[in-house]
């Protein structure tokens, strides 16, 4: 009997003794985020993306290992303005780490630090799936990440401030090395400028304000609601008299919509990834613009 | 703006001066418009970071949501008449023929303070008044994984149980839940949860309530719990295409005094008797769920698996024929054990479109009847009611579904009942996340 004792206080022990503090714990909605946490936290941080480039970042399942995950984490890295209105208030109810609530610094919005795009006059349904604090889908302008690493680098020193230092010295480096890929990149895309694209969802304005091409027409009649035939054949009409270079579309989404319009228009189909592991090429934040500009640039052939 | 001003005269200046170099003008000009960029960039910085929030008296309202429902049902068989074996258990289907408003259901929810979160659930009945439905605070602070409910809430045991009407993926409920639960098991109470801090989800919850909803019987006769309920839910991930949970539970609670009405007796009687019960309900159960889709990602296909058990044993007295329709009362020992199961897949075909499949049974026991009431009283019903649904939905939105659902219902022996259902469900305001 005393022998059963013993192993379950050793049991019991251990589990107390799981969430010393090694490294710091992040939580990432989005692997762009687990990406740049990775640039700006290096070995000192465990970081778990809750959700994959494949994924659609409006429809996540409240799953029961994100909850588990998010119990220990002591950093949740989002991008908020509304994308995980669907499943992350539930994780952080049922989690009950109190660290990781908003308003607490373990809770972290990159939007908040990014200069917001189409922001809504008017908020009604009727206009389909709009966000009040403007379009979340943030990481595809290179540019963002900059602010959004200063204030990250920054809420990960105040969690961690024996390493703050070494914090400081990744967000220089990460700074330093994004400037210069910044620039290649607006180098490279400069063929983009002015070009005309149909996008499959309003997913690209941060894309567009950034490389300068210029969206003429969307799949969707409203954001988020899927394209019937007869709006898909309007779009085609519409687009014998303004025509596009090419269409977008992201990789978790139903092919079915672009290759319709992109057969009977005679367009290509540029297909992006919507985040770091979106396609085989983009591993990293660096290797993920390079494929989404080369991708890009591969649609004007 | 007085800072572009002050800032285009400082750089205007020198540019008056030295009028005649043009590369100096061209140089200065460019200076010019870098330093607009920058104040303008800075401005909007400023702007960002200085956003009032949302002021006004409103600014502390909580978030509100209202579902709105309704169905239209064409039934072979009256539905009032109960699963054939289960009597004594309630038989609140749900669903009427004709066409019927559901409940409308609204929903407030607002962070009470640092420490507390609160929800109200109150379902406007369509006949009429009113119905709290849920009602409860839940901690948000303190931390370790622990986290407490006070109030009137929906158990956590099961699967089914939790979820509301508005996400179940059939109009009704399983057999199961109607017979053993009516519908849903809610109470007013206590429950405490606890997560594991570990990478595989393990939540351990015990509750403790006045018994408020069947089989507990609104205890009101002394000061302790009526009825308390212990539940385990393990969960994990295989990949990000694969989710899965599995969970058992326990439920105990005393009936006083449960009265049922027209249940069918050797006898024969007409219309058949009321019979009352005391005595101990102990009901175990297990529950799954595995959820695919291809990457995770739920936009053009997804399938989802889910099956529930459960067991009860009630043990105590039965008063048999409590109107005296058959002469005299009788009460004597009784003692049953009865179960119940579905299992159903869900599974979309097309982004906005599903189709589903369930299957119930359920075992009305074999009752050890005291011999005073023994010549009376059905031990036995020799009877498996079964049931097959088929649904078929489409969401043009997050917010709105429209259902079809046809059944063959073979639960009243004798009695098959082939059911067709149309439903609308649709939700305004606030719609909160939902859960796994």
């Amino acid at each position: 009997m005393s022998k059963i004792i013993n192993t379950f206080s050793l049991l019991l022990l251990a589990t107390l003794a799981l969430p010393a503090h090694a490294a710091l714990n992040i939580f990432a909605c989005e692997p762009e985020w687990a990406a740049l946490s990775q640039e700006l936290a290096g070995d000192k941080a465990n970081i778990y993306a809750a959700t994959s480039a494949l994924q659609d970042p409006h429809h996540v399942q409240a799953r029961p290992s994100l909850i588990a995950k998010a119990r220990r984490a002591q950093l949740v890295v989002c991008t908020g303005a509304e994308l995980e209105i669907g499943w992350l208030p539930v994780i952080l109810q049922e989690s009950s780490n109190p660290d990781i609530a908003p308003g607490k610094p373990g809770y972290f919005e990159a939007t908040h630090y990014v200069q917001m795009l189409e922001v809504p006059n008017r908020l009604d349904r009727a206009d389909g799936d709009v966000h009040a604090a403007g379009n979340p889908h943030i990481q595809l302008d290179a540019r963002n990440y900059l602010p959004v690493a200063q204030a990250l680098s920054a809420r990960m020193s105040e969690l961690d401030p024996a390493n703050a230092a070494f914090y400081g010295k990744r967000l220089q480096e990460f700074q330093a090395s994004w400037q210069a890929a910044i620039a290649r990149w607006e180098t490279q895309a400069a063929p983009l400028k002015g070009q005309e694209v149909l996008v499959q969802h309003r997913a690209y304005p941060y894309l567009e304000s950034w490389l300068g091409f210029k969206q003429v027409g969307e799949l969707e009649p409203k954001p988020g609601m899927e394209p019937s035939a007869a709006y898909l054949a309007q779009v085609l009409s519409q687009l014998q008299q303004h025509p596009a270079r090419m269409v977008i579309r992201s990789s978790y989404q139903d092919p079915k919509p672009s290759d319709w319009i992109a057969g009977r228009a005679h367009l290509p189909v540029v297909e992006l990834p919507f985040s770091v592991g979106g396609d085989d090429s983009s591993k990293n934040l660096y290797s993920f613009f390079d494929d989404i500009i080369a991708r890009l640039l591969g649609g004007l052939k | 703006m007085p800072k572009h001003i002050v800032v285009l005269l400082a750089l205007l200046t020198p540019f008056i001066a030295h009028a005649a170099d043009e590369i100096d003008l061209r140089t200065l000009q460019q200076q010019v418009q870098q330093l607009d960029q920058r104040v303008q960039q800075a401005e909007q910085n400023a702007a960002n970071a200085s956003r009032p929030p949302a002021a006004g008296p409103n600014a502390f309202n909580p978030a509100v949501s209202l579902i709105l429902a309704g169905t239209y049902g064409k039934l072979d068989q009256d539905p009032a008449i109960p699963t054939t074996g289960f009597a004594m258990s309630p038989n609140n289907n749900g669903y009427s023929r004709s066409f019927s408003l559901n409940e409308t259901e609204l929903g407030l929810s607002a962070s009470i303070d640092p420490q507390f979160t609160g929800f109200a659930t109150i379902s406007l009945l369509p006949e009429g008044g009113s119905n709290v439905e849920n009602a409860f605070v839940q901690t948000t602070s303190l931390g370790n994984g622990i986290n407490l409910k006070m109030g009137r809430f929906f158990s956590a045991l099961g699967y089914l149980n939790e979820q509301h009407s508005h996400t179940w993926d059939f109009v009704d409920q399983p057999l199961v839940y109607r017979t053993f639960w009516d519908n849903q098991l809610s109470d007013d109470g206590l429950q405490l949860k606890w997560l594991a801090p570990t990478d595989t989800f393990i939540e351990l919850g015990a509750e403790l309530g006045r018994g408020l909803g069947y089989p507990g019987s609104n205890r009101q006769d002394n000061n302790g719990a009526g009825a308390e309920a212990l539940f385990v839910h393990i969960g994990d991930d295989i990949g990000f295409s694969n989710s899965w949970r599995l969970g058992a539970s326990l439920h105990q609670t005393k009936q006083i005094n449960a009265v049922s009405k027209n249940v069918p007796d050797l006898a024969g009687i007409s219309g058949g008797v009321y019979d009352s019960f005391s005595g101990d309900s102990k009901t175990s159960g297990l529950d799954f769920i595995w959820k695919y889709a291809p990457n995770g990602n739920t936009t053009v296909t997804s399938f989802k698996l889910q099956g529930e058990y459960f067991q009860r044993t009630q043990n105590g007295l039965l008063t048999y024929d409590t109107t005296r329709a058959n002469g005299a009362n009788t009460t004597d020992s009784y003692s049953v054990t009865q179960s119940g199961w579905y299992a159903q897949g869900i599974y979309q075909f097309l982004p906005l479109w599903r189709t589903g499949l369930r299957y119930d049974q359920m075992n009305s026991g074999n009752a050890d009847v005291g011999p005073l009431n023994a010549g009376k009283v059905i031990g036995n019903y020799g009877y498996t009611p079964v049931r097959y649904t088929l649904m078929l939905d489409y969401s043009p939105s997050e917010f709105s579904r429209l259902r079809l659902q046809l059944a063959q219902d073979n639960s009243r022996q004798g009695l098959a009942d082939n059911q067709l259902f149309v439903q609308y469900i649709m939700s305004l305001g606030a719609h909160g996340a939902h859960q796994f």
